[in-house]
């Protein structure tokens, strides 16, 4: 999100806290962020597909909410609004083509014709919804979900894979196919609404997730605050958020102020600090022209602090934002880099993902390595899981070899870590106040400076340039 | 609202809407006060002598200029923050120091910092370093502004190149560095009688609005990006994108004509802004630095219509007038002088009629080290 489109939602905010009817704040924030989808959405190369992919993501929200429906929940009349809300909504929104509307009106670009887009949507949604209403609520209707979702996934973050399919776009609208490339499938939000759908997949099937309508479901998948850059809520929490705002006090000074600072701790992390550091961050072309062992350094702490900065800015104003609007999102930082150890850190970095990490990765793999027979050791079980979950957050990011180091750089530092732990315990508390002062200083700059290590392979896409990187922040080679 | 981990300082507040109001109406307060003390203060040319550079950070070996953010580098108005920034702000050497005035041909387009006709001259006079203070707009009357500046350093000798695109009348106030700089350049018209208005359009004036703490973020957010750069610079080295580039043109069209004017013209001082030298010698001549004086090597094309044109600027009538104004006036003004105009071959030049190869750079530098020898030996007798 840019200044004006953040200013925007503030101003959105404001027409919502102050003339709003409380009973319609739950079915705002679904319209809401419908047309965030699609007003967020940067523009492609690919013809059309700036409104597509959005409408694409509604389609698919729809089935996996159809798909999370308890065996015998029915579809209400509630949710049939919402459906038709939603459809009438995306079908407004290919007025631009057909009419000239003021360029601040303009949510999409030109959008595909509506004779096309129509019948294909409204075809592709009734043949979900009823292939969804037979699998609904079954254990392999549920998988096929998660296994769909991870499949779009893979073809989205997997470059060659990506590029094949923009190809298929590109021919599909009469453009150069020759010419595709990864950046034409830029869907705006998708790891973060692949996440949610597939933590709702897997809750409706180890029963514990909550019975959300559609209007409810649709917001917490595609919250506009949300959308771009986390954090990513739990369903249950989002639902109570929505079942409560029409009681909700949102008109609350402690509320309205609190918001306010998190959003202006937001903007000045994001557009102060950390475009200020990108100015000189490690990078491709940076590593590459960096002289010397301490300019590299220089790069990384540089890389490290923007990293954060423009993470945790987005993410206080996105918390900052969704108060505004009566939902609490969950926190994602808590000063990450002044933690002792590993195992905490990732306690406090980017603390939604790795919490999702944490439910539907390290725990389920844990414990169906705990009932193998023969049990394997704990030790094994505990870096399989470790490293399948940080394999997984690794390739989150885009399917790439880097990205992969990156995980198991952290899955093996934790996995160190632990050992390091159950061997120095009774070391670690017999050490006197002082001496345990003085090792959790040592602590966190060993910590900081692993984690800001394994972020050579998080910034830089060449393995080759990461390893030279490597070489010359500790002073062996001619520079990367 | 639920507790938020971390965040006490702001979530603790007890607050309610006097406590909003008061904070919104102190903000409020605080914002236009600090605005209209922004005004009154004027406080970013002060700012600009803030520096990281020639401290913490490696001063900078050519004026801030540019806009791609992969040369670390960025154009800005502020003198003051672009001086702050080059090492002739930085620690005073045990040796002479001459400033080098010029256009982008002086500055280095497309030469690495080594290659400049500056960096040369210091490795081709053992005991005088030469200081890079080119700047790429032509423009006679930015030089000026920029030897004003340049002055405050005290240095020991000025060389000023100059060429006749640099010296219409009319586009003199193009530069954006001087229509943006008209607090500094109207007190050198006044001054020295220079022939502008002073109150030509072209000045980019500041209103109130202009002057206040919002009016003044570019230049603040300039400022910042500068120190920012500096981090890179210092540690790679970069201040320039060295690309692709298009050669300057050997064949011309048979077209005489230069800037509307045809060959049967004369130029003279209404159409060539002489007098902005005349201001130069007079600068300097009053801080008792030597100045000399250089007409800069041009691209002697021998393509098609090269008997009309010397280069895709300059039709051979109006370059052989100036060149023949320029000495007159160097002699008649008693201006040290040297006419480099044939000195680099015409291989030498890349993308403009100006811009020199490392070879052609070296070039000039060793035919302009005689004059600079000259000059030197002069101001060691008068000194």
């Amino acid at each position: 999100m840019d200044f004006p489109q953040i200013g925007i939602l503030l101003a959105a905010a404001a027409l919502y806290v102050l003339f709003l009817p409380a009973r319609w704040r739950p079915t705002f924030l679904m319209v809401g962020s419908v047309v965030g989808l699609f007003w967020l959405q940067p523009t492609l190369p690919v013809r059309w597909l700036d409104y597509t992919l959005p409408a694409l993501t509604l389609v698919i929200v729809a089935l996996c909410w159809r798909l999370t429906l308890a065996p015998d929940a029915r579809v209400t009349r509630a949710d049939w609004l919402a459906l038709a809300l939603t459809a009438g909504i995306a079908a407004l929104l290919l007025l631009p083509r057909y009419i000239e509307l003021p360029p601040a009106l303009e949510i999409t670009s030109r959008p595909p014709p509506a004779e096309i887009t129509i019948p294909l949507v409204a075809g592709l949604s009734i043949a979900g919804m009823l292939l969804a209403r037979l699998a609904s609520g079954t254990r392999r209707g549920l998988l096929a979900g998660v296994f769909v979702l991870a499949g779009l996934f893979v073809l989205l973050k997997f470059s060659p894979l990506t590029t094949t399919l923009a190809g298929l776009a590109r021919s599909t609208t009469g453009q150069d196919a020759a010419l595709a490339s990864p950046v034409d499938l830029g869907w705006l939000g998708f790891s973060y609404i692949a996440f949610r759908l597939i933590h709702t997949l897997r809750d409706r099937q180890t029963g514990i997730l909550p019975a959300l309508g559609f209007r409810d479901y649709l917001s917490y998948v595609i919250f506009t605050p949300a959308l771009v850059a986390g954090p990513i809520d739990r369903a249950e929490n989002h639902g109570a958020a929505v079942a409560g705002l029409a009681e909700a006090r949102l008109r609350d000074p402690a509320r309205i102020t609190t918001a306010l600072g998190r959003i202006a701790v937001g903007l000045f992390k994001k557009f102060v600090i950390a475009d200020t550091l990108a100015i000189f961050s490690l990078g491709p072309l940076t590593a590459s022209q960096a002289d010397g062992a301490g300019a590299t350094w220089v790069l990384l702490y540089a890389y490290a602090f923007r990293l954060f900065f423009d993470f945790s800015g987005y993410t206080d104003i996105a918390i900052g934002i969704g108060l505004l609007f009566g939902v609490q999102l969950p926190e994602n930082f808590d000063r990450p880099y002044l933690k002792q150890n590993l195992t905490i850190f990732w306690q406090s970095w980017h603390k939604s993902l790795s919490d999702w990490g944490r439910f539907y990765i390290y725990s389920p793999l844990s414990r169906a390595l705990l009932k193998r027979k023969p049990k394997p050791g704990n030790y094994v079980i505990i870096f399989s899981a470790t490293a399948a979950t940080f394999i997984v957050i690794g390739l989150w990011h885009g399917i790439t070899l880097p990205f992969l180091l990156w995980g198991a750089w952290h899955a093996l530092g934790l996995f160190a870590h632990k050992l390091w732990t159950d061997r120095t315990r009774a070391w670690y508390r017999g050490l006197s106040d002082g001496r345990r002062r003085a090792w959790h200083v040592v602590g966190t700059l060993l910590t900081f400076h692993f984690v800001a290590l394994g972020w050579v392979w998080f910034a830089l896409p060449d393995i080759g340039q990461g390893l030279r990187v490597f070489a010359a922040l500790f002073g062996i080679g001619g520079g990367a | 609202m639920s507790a938020m981990p971390g965040w006490k300082w702001l979530t603790d507040g007890g607050y309610t809407w006097g406590f909003l109001a008061r904070v919104l109406g102190k903000a409020l307060a605080l914002f236009v006060l600090l605005n209209l003390a922004f005004v009154l203060a004027d406080p970013v040319p002060a700012l600009g002598r803030v520096s990281l550079y020639n401290g913490l950070l490696a001063g900078r070996e050519r004026l801030p200029y540019g806009e791609d953010p992969a040369a670390y580098n960025l154009s800005l108005f502020d003198l003051n923050a672009m001086f702050a920034s080059h090492t002739l702000a930085g620690p005073r050497p045990d040796a002479r120091r001459v400033i080098v005035l010029g256009d982008s041909s002086v500055w280095g387009v497309l030469l690495e910092n080594r290659d400049t006709l500056p960096a040369c001259l210091t490795e081709q006079l053992p005991g005088t370093r030469f200081y890079n203070v080119g700047y790429p707009t032509m423009s006679a009357l930015k030089d000026l502004l920029l030897l004003e500046a340049a002055l405050a350093y005290q240095p020991d000798a000025i060389m000023w190149l100059v060429t006749l695109e640099s010296l219409p009348r009319e586009r003199q106030l193009d530069a954006p560095i001087v229509a943006n700089n008209p607090a500094r350049v109207r007190p050198l018209i006044e001054r020295f009688g220079l022939g502008f208005d002073p109150l030509d359009p072209r000045f980019v004036e500041t209103d109130f609005i202009g002057r206040t703490l919002i009016g003044q973020r570019r230049a603040l957010a300039d400022w910042l990006r500068l120190q920012a750069y500096g981090v890179a610079w210092t540690h790679t080295g970069i201040d320039q994108v060295y690309g692709e580039y298009t050669p300057r043109s050997n064949d011309f069209d048979e077209d005489a004509t230069w800037q509307g004017l045809n060959p049967d013209a004369t130029l003279n001082d209404d159409i060539l802004a002489l007098d902005v030298l005349r201001a130069g010698a007079s600068l300097t001549g009053q801080a008792r630095v030597p100045l000399l004086l250089v007409n800069e090597p041009i691209f002697i094309a021998d393509g098609q219509n090269s008997d009309v044109r010397y280069n895709f600027w300059y039709p051979r009538w109006s370059y052989d007038q100036y060149r023949a104004l320029l000495g007159d006036a160097a002699a008649a003004e008693g201006w040290p002088y040297a006419d480099l105009w044939d000195a680099v071959a015409p291989a030498e030049f890349t993308d403009s009629p100006v811009h020199l190869t490392p070879a052609g750079s070296r070039a000039l530098c060793e035919a302009v080290v005689p004059f600079v020898a000259a000059i030197q030996e002069e101001a060691d007798a008068g000194s």
